[in-house]
């Protein structure tokens, strides 16, 4: 039986209510006669610790406080793909429908739409035994995704007693009933979930598949791979949000997620007007077919915000369950943290670091934990992915703070962004020098295999390339470039190239914004044959003044704009043009100096 | 003053004589029996003085409230506290255009009360993100540095960042005479809030708006370092609540001016150093991200609906210090930032906007992508910020090493970097330049580089507008 409480006590999201006897940690309670939804986060007694994810003004002392017995949960089923949700799963389109273009408060829309009827197609036959993770069937859910209807996690399993006919219905109506031991058990297209709680699986395997994200500074110098956990740390104004967006605009995960947790407002209305008209580059539908929006705005109750990347990344392991590699980006994890403090802080629990709790660590790790490329449960065998990604906004561009020191504990990959690169417009902002990625070495077989043997070769030309340079410009800070022998020179130049036409990219240039795994390497190849062939000019006597002069430098660095993905060849007829102007420039000169 | 105890009073609520603590702004009242988070609460003094008070913390038998007028002159014994039952409302109307208030919405200009149309609720409602309509509509401030580089959307929020002394007061104000949508006309208005500002301050933006004859379409909300402080919490809910009033119910295109959240930043800390709550840097409450964001977010559009609420709020950043928590907590939450400098200031240049630090996060994706402007402004842009961030890590190396260690394409960037400061930077208080002339004069300083170095800019641009035979020197 749930237990029904009495308000005594209100400051801003936390209320205490007593009678609360009975009542269980995380539950969720519904606070006032306005029924806002709300969480048990401490027990004392009969008083109970609540966090409400609605504004509480107005609340007053001695309204009710119900029990639901149950823990905050998602519904999980067909219409989830295409959604917009706030941090508790509630529908905001349909909430605008119903009340306007403001979200108030108690208004209580189931997550599925009910009354939708989707198609559903039997996979399974009565008479079979199955359990947990087994497939039963399928509904289309976009013309993207596929929603396997599997046999809950927590289900006991049994022999399939009843199995619906192809047929139309809602997420409430029984597909399946099965027995075991006497007790039968109903499957519906949806089941519910505790946000809280990580979704089983049989067993992790290695990440080492790379999430190709078109994005040539991520995929050639710091990949992540499918299953693998990122983070994206910078001040305000670095391009963080546009990073996340690229990421899930270009993606090749079949499902994206994409949690703003405590963001602007304009950012999400940017995602839901151009992602239906952006197309998926590898299947060419709209991109809001693969899509689903979490959004708790910087104004929306930071409590909800506090709940919404558990409800985002549940929903994501409901799809890699259905062996699907899904990629959550969750802007900004440092909300999410902030959300966690003021929560402790009410809570007057003895703070650690700038205020924050003490268990902002082991909820992180937590969180980054439930990243990871896996075995499901269930016929038939799949193998399913959550990739996690966070952008993490440091106070001050300070990437000592708690926040960003924590998370890099947890993950793999480093994408540090750099006010500096921001402030001349290089973008992506991601420093290479203090950037890093873990997962270099497990996809490099994939690379080598799949797009070209010379990648990790090329790769680490180039990058030796901007490593020195790094070092050159500490001495031309203190001397000036032309102090600078001439093969120096030359290597700032191409490193130059490489800054101006390789790492950086335009999201917003039709041919830039997404460069292909080929063009990638082909792109990375011109600049390392340059500096080859360029060097060994030098030696042979060419000066540096008649390099610098060749009109090829000025075509390398547009190539990436104004070469297409599809007409990548072009870029090999660009490497033999360049071979032979530096043959060209050779005779010329050499025989000049004779 | 027990008689008072749980005593309805005639008008509304119940009403307290049991005040047992007052520390700074706060006021602790005990033997609260009935009372809800957020409401309003009227305090009287034993001579009839009246000072409104609102409800931090309640239950366990006494209610937190914080004052808005101060707490100054209050005494534990015969002040009375009466709930009111409601939360802060302000009484809205379009005939509150043309007026002048005080901080919590009071005429100051001694005209009687407008007549309310309705009752709104100062904290608003958030904005349903999926109904919100994706700003993209150009707003020429007839200003080169933030049309050419750093551009101003409807619906934008978009914060000037400044130092003490600084103009940011007659920049905001420029850009209030100024703004307007290219090739449109449509209702326009301007909600101005002073926030702790000086007295001539806030004189200088009436006389301005005055001026410009833009006074009967402005509503001032007027809260002056001599008034409380406590007060400033209020002062931008109520002005974003005309705001949102007039946008998104009678279609206006309201332009927001709040000057200087840094003062309404230091009542927030004040009230949270009264409460003993664990603070976060500075000594500045952890919720500030949030609290900020409550006022900030209450811009944008709606679907559907004509009016916009666009915000230009003011910051003077301590000691000029960026990575202060007040400018960074703002930054995070607006859509970029226009930063001024006092070492262009001290060359005499206005409006003295360092552009590389400087960003309008709309720009990109509303503008440029959509092509909105002229299809050239986009690369345009990048390459202005290219060459002249390149020229100021010139200027720093050329300090130490000299003119002389630096190659010739290196010099004619220094060139561009002064011609950039002097010519498209610098321009007059009254100098309202169309986005075409900006761009002309963006084309003529970037004509002072050889054209190879344009490799943001497209061929078919170069093109048309480089002025490869004309000397930058002679145009």
């Amino acid at each position: 039986m749930a237990v029904k409480g009495k308000i005594i006590w209100v400051a801003g999201p936390a209320v205490k209510a007593d009678g609360m006897l009975g009542a269980k940690m995380y539950e969720t309670v519904y606070v006032g006669e306005e029924r806002l939804i709300g969480e048990i986060i401490r027990l004392t007694g009969d008083t109970a610790f609540i966090q409400v994810y609605e504004n509480t003004s107005g609340l007053s002392v001695g309204e009710p406080v119900y029990g639901t017995g149950q823990p905050l949960s998602v519904m999980l089923g067909p219409g989830i793909i295409g959604s917009v949700y706030d941090g508790v799963q509630r529908p905001l389109d349909r909430i605008a429908s119903t009340i306007g273009p403001f979200v108030k408060r108690g208004v209580q829309v189931p997550p599925l739409p009910l009354e939708k009827r989707w198609r559903f197609r039997p996979l399974a036959r009565k008479g079979e035994s199955v359990g947990p993770g087994d497939v039963i069937g399928a509904v289309q859910e976009t013309p993207l995704v596929e929603c396997k209807i599997m046999v809950p996690p927590d289900s006991k399993g049994g022999e399939l007693v009843y199995v619906a006919e192809e047929g139309e219905y809602t997420v409430e109506d029984t597909v399946a009933v099965l027995s075991k031991g006497g007790a039968s058990e109903e499957v519906k297209l949806y089941h519910r979930w505790p946000v809280r709680t990580p979704r089983p699986f049989k067993r992790r395997l290695n990440p080492e598949v790379p999430l190709i994200t078109g994005q040539r500074v991520i995929d050639t110098f710091f990949p992540i791979a499918k299953g693998g956990t990122g983070c994206i740390p910078g001040a305000f104004g670095t391009g963080k949000t546009v990073m996340l967006h690229n990421l899930a605009k270009w993606s090749d995960a079949k499902v994206i997620f994409h949690v703003g947790c405590g963001e602007r407002g304009n950012e999400e209305a940017e995602v839901l007007t151009k992602f239906p008209e952006l197309t998926d580059p590898y299947s060419g539908r709209p991109l809001m077919e693969r899509t689903t929006l979490i959004a708790n705005t910087s104004n929306m109750p930071v409590a909800a915000r506090e709940a919404s990347i558990y409800t985002g990344v549940t929903m994501a392991e409901f799809y890699r369950d259905m062996g699907y590699d899904v990629l959550l980006v969750a802007d900004s994890t440092s909300r999410w943290a902030e959300a966690l403090r003021e929560i402790s802080g009410r809570l007057e629990e003895m703070p650690a670091e700038e205020g924050y709790p003490s268990y902002l660590a082991s909820r992180l790790a937590e969180f980054y934990e439930r990243a990871g490329r896996v075995e499901t449960f269930g016929r038939p065998e799949r193998v399913g992915s959550v990739t996690l990604i966070g952008a993490v906004s440091p106070p001050g561009g300070d990437f000592t703070e708690p926040v960003t020191t924590h998370t890099m504990r947890f993950i793999r990959t480093f994408w540090a962004l750099d006010p500096n690169l921001a402030y001349s417009r290089h973008y992506p902002a991601i420093n290479w020098i203090t950037s890093y990625s873990g997962y270099v070495e497990t996809v490099r077989v994939y690379w080598e295999s799949q797009v070209s043997k010379e990648w990790s070769e090329l790769r680490s030309y180039v990058y030796s390339i901007l490593q020195r340079e790094d070092e050159l410009l500490e001495i031309v800070r203190l001397l000036g470039p032309e102090a600078l022998p001439d093969e120096e020179k030359l290597l700032l130049d191409v490193a130059r190239m490489v800054r101006e036409g390789f790492l950086q990219q335009s999201a917003y240039d039709e041919v830039d914004a997404y460069c292909d795994v080929r063009k990638q390497v082909k792109l990375l190849k011109l600049f390392a044959e340059f500096h080859r062939l360029a060097m060994d000019a030098l030696k042979r006597g060419v000066p540096l003044k008649s390099i610098r002069g060749m009109p090829i430098i000025f075509r390398l660095i547009r190539a990436k704009s104004e070469v297409r993905n599809e007409e990548a060849e072009k870029l090999d007829l660009m490497l033999e043009s360049m071979r032979s102007d530096f043959e060209r420039l050779m005779a010329e000169e050499v025989v000049t100096a004779r | 003053m027990s008689a008072a105890r749980g005593r309805r009073s005639a008008q509304a609520g119940l009403a307290y004589g049991t005040v047992s603590e007052i520390k700074g702004p706060l006021m602790v009242i005990e033997g609260v029996t009935e009372a809800s988070y957020d409401e309003l609460v009227e305090i009287e003094t034993r001579d009839g003085e009246r000072r409104l008070a609102r409800v931090l913390e309640v239950g366990m038998g006494k209610a937190v409230v914080q004052v808005f007028e101060g707490t100054q002159g209050l005494s534990i014994e015969g002040t009375v506290a009466r709930f009111l039952g409601r939360v802060m409302e302000l009484g809205v109307s379009e005939d509150m255009l043309g007026r002048v208030f005080d901080g919590l919405g009071r005429p100051l200009d001694g005209l009687p009360e407008p007549i309310p149309r309705e009752f709104r609720d100062v904290n608003g409602e958030p904005i349903n993100p999926e109904r919100r309509e994706y700003p993209c509509d150009f707003i020429q401030t007839g200003i080169s540095a933030i049309d050419g580089m750093n551009s101003l959307v409807r619906g934008q929020k978009l914060p000037i960042f400044s130092g003490a002394g600084l103009p940011h007061n007659m920049l905001a104000a420029q850009i209030a005479r100024q703004a307007t949508v290219p090739g449109r006309e449509e209702e326009f208005a301007v909600v101005f809030a002073a926030i702790g500002v000086q007295n001539d301050e806030a004189r200088f933006f009436k006389e301005s708006l005055e001026k410009s004859g833009a006074i009967s379409r402005s509503a001032l909300f007027l809260n002056l370092a001599d008034d409380p402080a406590i007060e400033r919490i209020i002062t931008p809910r109520v002005a974003l609540t005309l705001a949102e009033y007039l946008a998104f119910w009678h279609d206006y295109h309201v332009l927001v001016i709040m000057t200087d959240m840094t003062n309404y930043c230091e009542s927030l800390r004040e009230i949270s150093a009264a409460r003993e709550e664990v603070p976060g840097r500075k000594g500045y409450p952890g919720y500030m991200y949030t609290d900020l964001a409550s006022n900030y977010e209450r811009a944008g559009r709606i679907k559907g609906k004509k009016g916009s609420v666009t915000q230009m709020p003011i910051l003077s950043m301590p000691s000029d210090d960026i990575t202060h928590p007040i400018p960074d907590l703002t930054g995070y939450i607006t859509e970029g930032q226009i930063v001024l400098s006092r070492d262009l200031y001290r060359k005499g240049i206005y409006p003295p906007i360092n552009v590389l630090m400087s960003l309008s996060r709309l720009m990109g994706p509303g503008i440029l992508a959509e092509k909105r402007t002229r299809a050239d402004h986009g690369d345009v842009s990048n390459q202005l910020y290219a060459a002249y961030s390149r020229a100021v890590q010139l200027r720093a190396l050329a300090e130490i090493v000299g003119r002389s260690g630096l190659s010739p394409t290196d010099i004619k960037y220094l060139e561009f970097g002064d011609l950039f400061e002097q010519r498209f930077l610098k321009q007059g208080y009254d100098e309202n330049r169309s986005l075409d002339e900006t761009l002309e004069i963006a084309w003529d300083i970037l004509s002072s580089l050889p054209e190879q170095e344009l490799t943001k800019i497209r061929e078919e641009y170069i093109r048309k507008y480089y002025k490869a035979r004309r000397s930058p020197s002679s145009v």
